[in-house]
């Protein structure tokens, strides 16, 4: 892996990703994305499957 | 989203630091897909023996987190083991031995897997199955994978645990309940764990010495390995049958069972006898690749006719 920590092309100090480190950085941040989105879903799925008709019956 | 990224100092003044360069794809393949499968499937028939199997979206939920719990254990297990799968070629292409992951981020992404799985199965079904899965995934990554896998011939016997305890994970989400079914579930993969790992042993036994893994050919040789395949073979034939015995499963289950363990038994007295040269690594061969068939036909079955029951059609 190529990395060049304070290099000229960044001049903060930082690193420098090579093309192959930021493809496969962006796949993992949108798999990341998809599976979070896809976990809030199943949560609120879960909580109405639960709940049922029970929830227009609580108590005010 | 910018190309830099941003290292501490004692990284900055020692080594150069390691950016993944791990794909999804190698962390979907931490998580072990194809025992993952059989996983789901024996959970499945765990959760659709229970008296009153819950709404189909719970159990999507249970299966869901049974896997990905699975699927955990398989991730710490690849972190853990990286050092003996670099020597064996089954396992070298795996993503750390082949150099595509850093082990740290297999073990990060293994413990968020593992509680995330067990706090969703215990909100999606109850905190018994909950614990039982919490209960799995440190069996076979602490008992199994950290302990006996290096230290005894007998690891995969007594680690078989785990891999048994899917369907009484699926039948305590179903149920809230540990049933004398599910308890048979239980021991027929338990029963059946040693006979196939040791078929697998026996083709792979230089592997292993090479690893360093004390599997039963390396310790107590090749012949005393095939006779317990065949004890342990003779004791699964009999226990595949017990589901239509008891009761919870057909006649056409029976039937299956007894024919495919009659034919397991078989197979495992021909590795008894040919002990030498291509006939024995033959043997070997089909009866591994048997038992797998064994097992999926003997709970796609159960898990068959229980679905054709709860939806009517028998």
């Amino acid at each position: 892996m190529s990395i060049k920590p304070g290099s000229e092309t960044d001049p903060q100090g930082g690193v420098v990703l090579t093309p192959e480190q930021a493809r496969s950085r962006r796949a993992r941040n949108i798999a990341i994305g998809i599976t979070v989105a896809l976990l809030a879903v199943l949560f609120y799925a879960l909580t109405l499957v639960k709940l049922g008709g029970a929830v227009a019956n609580r108590q005010i | 989203m910018s190309d830099a990224s941003y290292i501490d100092g004692a990284e900055a003044a020692g080594a150069a630091p390691r950016i993944p360069v791990a794909a999804p794809s190698d962390y979907f393949q931490l998580l072990k897909p194809r025992v993952m499968s059989l996983v789901v499937l024996t959970a499945l028939a765990g959760i659709l023996i229970a008296p009153a199997p819950p709404h189909p979206f719970i159990v999507f939920a249970a299966l869901l987190s049974i896997a990905v719990g699975a699927g955990a254990s398989g991730a710490l297990n690849m972190w853990y083991d990286a050092d003996i799968d670099a020597v064996m070629t089954r396992t070298a292409r795996r993503p750390i031995p082949a150099g595509r992951m850093e082990p740290e981020s297999a073990l990060a992404f293994g413990s968020v897997l593992s509680m995330l799985s067990v706090f969703t199965l215990g909100f999606a079904t109850n905190w018994l199955a909950a614990a039982l899965l919490a209960f799995t995934i440190f069996f076979y990554v602490v008992i199994y994978t950290m302990w006996l896998k290096r230290s005894t011939p007998q690891n995969i016997v007594i680690g078989g645990a785990a891999g048994a305890l899917p369907p009484m994970v699926g039948y305590a989400a179903a149920t809230g309940d540990i049933g004398l079914a599910s308890v048979i579930l239980f021991a027929i993969i338990f029963v059946w764990t040693p006979p196939h790992f040791w078929a697998l042993a026996l083709m792979k036994h230089d592997e292993y010495g090479r690893a360093g893994v004390p599997m039963m050919p390396n310790v107590h040789g090749a012949d005393r390995t095939r006779l317990e395949i065949l004890v342990y073979s003779a004791l699964l034939a009999p226990l595949g049958v017990a589901p239509w015995l008891l009761g919870f499963a057909s006649t056409v289950y029976g039937a299956v069972s007894i024919v495919a363990g009659a034919y397991l038994v078989w197979l495992a007295i021909d590795v008894y006898r040919k002990r030498e040269g291509d006939a024995a690594r033959r043997a070997s061969l089909k009866l591994f690749l048997f038992s797998i068939s064994y097992l999926f036909l003997l709970f796609l079955i159960i898990v068959g006719e229980r679905t054709l029951h709860i939806v009517g059609v028998v």
